[in-house]
């Protein structure tokens, strides 16, 4: 089998649980993808040996007939879930070194399930970016650049570039990611795949490296909505090690996947109607109003009055909840250290030396907006707002089950296009940072191609817990714009 | 409210971040953009509304405050960049 690498994860696993190839079969045919892909720096790490021992494993579980799950299922993990044994950077200098002596709650759930690991993917630094252009490890390349024929490298959006670009490259089957504000839905929408983000505490942040704790959700990359239906099954669940951890059932998501949209209400918030937004975006959108119309869902349109304010809030709480989280990264108990005489200045040094421009600039944000004086004016605002935005959620939700919108405001955009002014790269989350300043699940599925042949995603917005209906909507808009673009997908 | 000189070298110190002297003019100029953009939220009317810290809604979990884990220093001191005997190492800070 020539064409492993294109089978989608329920085709593999059923090909593998069928013997028609393989786990160690599979886990080769991706080692060799992701060599002649490593132009793309996808990966940060390469686990091959890793990869071929679970593999092994794997295809004696179902040799004995105990097959797991996942068995024989290759995945890549951005940098920042925290493996025991293997490098984990979080794509930064900081950590160039760190080697866990502990596995993440959601990979170690992975693993249980009989995933295989491949390696671990590059990302943003510390998952702060929306173009995997502040990587310690160098820039992503999205494999569209060279599908469409551009002549400059396109980013794959950010921070789970490296999650994104892999799996749309067919270097991983699928991929976790981590979405603080977007982080697995925008670089979903520029590569051409699926990308979920689950409800806040749906999954563990056990051993993930934080970065806005009040925000950061772990979720899957993948092909199909099934393919992430069927990961979020084995990532999510109660776990006592995380606090924020939800208590709540995990059902098998995969379920969800009945096809029947008939009845259900889906809102179209009209304040995600931008200015200066491209047009094909506006069509992109119209376009996924209409098939699901088309199945039988009722369109209703809804406000969510402060969406404007979404951006502004999310860059006072997120780099003041990062400034916190990242004062850990003392250079004394894991991580670089620059060596100095004194022990104020190794502290100012070693992070001054270990962080870089877009990390400090945030952890400097942070510091301010948290400092004596400045608290009431910005912090406490921003929570306030935050809760405003989370109540236009609610009252929407009284009379809609999901909410439908464009995922990002642009295509993949070239790489060092937007690295000079911070706020313009800020502004690629504008549609994706109000439902993670809510918690709420959302998704983005590939919605169609832009003038210039570039995939551009369509967001799924769900109510707290349930990502069954984001689930039930993305997947038929999928039956209705997957063909083409996995046609558009084939090198 | 608009950062200078000064209050930029103040809160480099507070986040151990160590900024050159010529570096602080230009970091504040970035540091006031994104603060100019920010400061849209003043527009909202907040008044009477409770601050949001938890998205979830639900009641912290508590336990007894016991020993769980440990016990295992090679582990924790594994990735220390200094160490002596089983405990981390840093520079002097008392003579």
């Amino acid at each position: 089998m020539s064409d492993i690498v294109d089978l989608n994860l329920a085709e593999l696993k059923k090909a593998i649980i069928d013997k028609d190839l393989s786990a160690k079969e599979a886990t080769e045919a991706y080692l060799q993808a992701m060599e002649r892909g490593a132009h793309l720096n996808c990966f940060i790490s390469t686990t091959a040996d890793k990869a071929i021992q679970m593999a092994k494993a794997s295809d004696q579980r179902i040799e004995s007939g105990n097959a797991l799950p996942l068995d024989g299922i290759p995945i890549g993990v951005k940098d920042l879930f925290c493996t025991s044994g293997v490098l984990t950077t979080a794509g930064s200098k900081m950590l160039s070194n760190f080697v866990p002596e502990y596995e993440s709650t959601v990979t170690e759930q992975l693993w249980r399930d009989g995933a295989v690991m491949l390696g671990k993917c590059n990302m943003d630094e510390f998952a702060m970016g929306s173009a995997n252009t502040t990587s310690h490890f160098g820039s992503v390349e999205n494999p569209w650049t060279a599908r469409a024929e551009f002549e400059r490298q396109l980013v794959p959006g950010g921070s789970s570039g490296g999650s994104a670009a892999a799996v749309s490259a067919g270097l991983a089957l699928a991929a976790t990611g981590s979405d603080t504000g977007g982080s697995i839905r925008q670089p979903a929408s520029f590569c051409g795949i699926v990308g979920l983000k689950p409800s806040y505490g749906r999954c563990s942040r056990w051993g993930m490296v934080a970065f806005a704790s009040s925000l950061d959700q772990a979720g899957p990359l993948t092909r199909t909505v099934q393919d992430a239906a069927i990961l979020l099954t084995s990532m999510a669940g109660h776990d006592p090690k995380d606090s924020t951890s939800a208590n709540v059932s995990v059902p098998n998501f995969e379920l969800a996947l009945t096809g029947d949209v008939k009845g259900m209400r889906v809102g179209v918030p009209k304040e995600y109607k931008l200015e200066g937004t491209p047009s094909e975006i506006e069509g992109l959108w119209e376009k996924g109003i209409e098939i699901l119309k088309a199945a039988g869902a009722s369109i209703v349109d809804v406000t969510l009055p402060h969406t404007k304010y979404a951006l502004p809030t999310y860059y006072i709480i997120a780099p003041a909840e990062a400034s916190s989280n990242l004062a850990r990264y003392d250079g004394i108990r894991y991580g670089m250290r620059t060596e100095q005489e004194d022990l104020q200045d190794m502290y100012q040094k070693t992070r001054r030396d270990g962080f870089g421009e877009e990390v400090k600039r945030r952890i400097l944000i942070g510091t301010y907006v948290l400092s004596a004086g400045y608290y009431d004016a910005y912090y406490l605002k921003a929570q306030r707002v935050r809760a405003l935005i989370k109540q236009d959620f609610d009252e929407a939700f009284e009379n809609v089950d999901v909410l439908l919108t464009p995922t990002a405001p642009s295509e993949a955009f070239a790489i060092d296009e937007n690295d000079n002014d911070p706020i313009k790269m800020y502004l690629n989350d504008v549609f994706t940072v109000p439902a993670s300043l809510a918690g709420l699940p959302a998704i983005s599925i590939p919605g169609g191609l832009s003038n210039s042949g570039l995939p551009l995603g369509l967001q799924i917005i769900g109510k707290m817990f349930d990502e069954e209906s984001v689930i039930k909507a993305g997947g038929v808009l999928e039956m209705a714009t997957g063909s083409d673009m996995q046609a558009a997908g084939k090198e | 409210m608009s950062l200078d000189k000064t209050m930029v070298q103040r809160v480099s110190q507070l986040a151990r971040i160590e900024i050159a002297a010529a570096q602080l003019d230009n970091t504040a100029k970035e540091l006031n953009n994104i603060l100019d953009w920010i400061e849209q939220l003043n527009e909202v009317d907040t008044e009477g509304v409770e601050p949001l810290a938890s998205v979830t809604g639900h009641a912290l979990p508590q336990r007894e405050d016991t020993v769980a884990d440990g016990g295992y220093p090679e582990k924790v001191l594994k990735n220390a960049p200094d160490r002596q005997l089983e405990f981390f190492a840093v520079p002097k800070v008392v003579e």
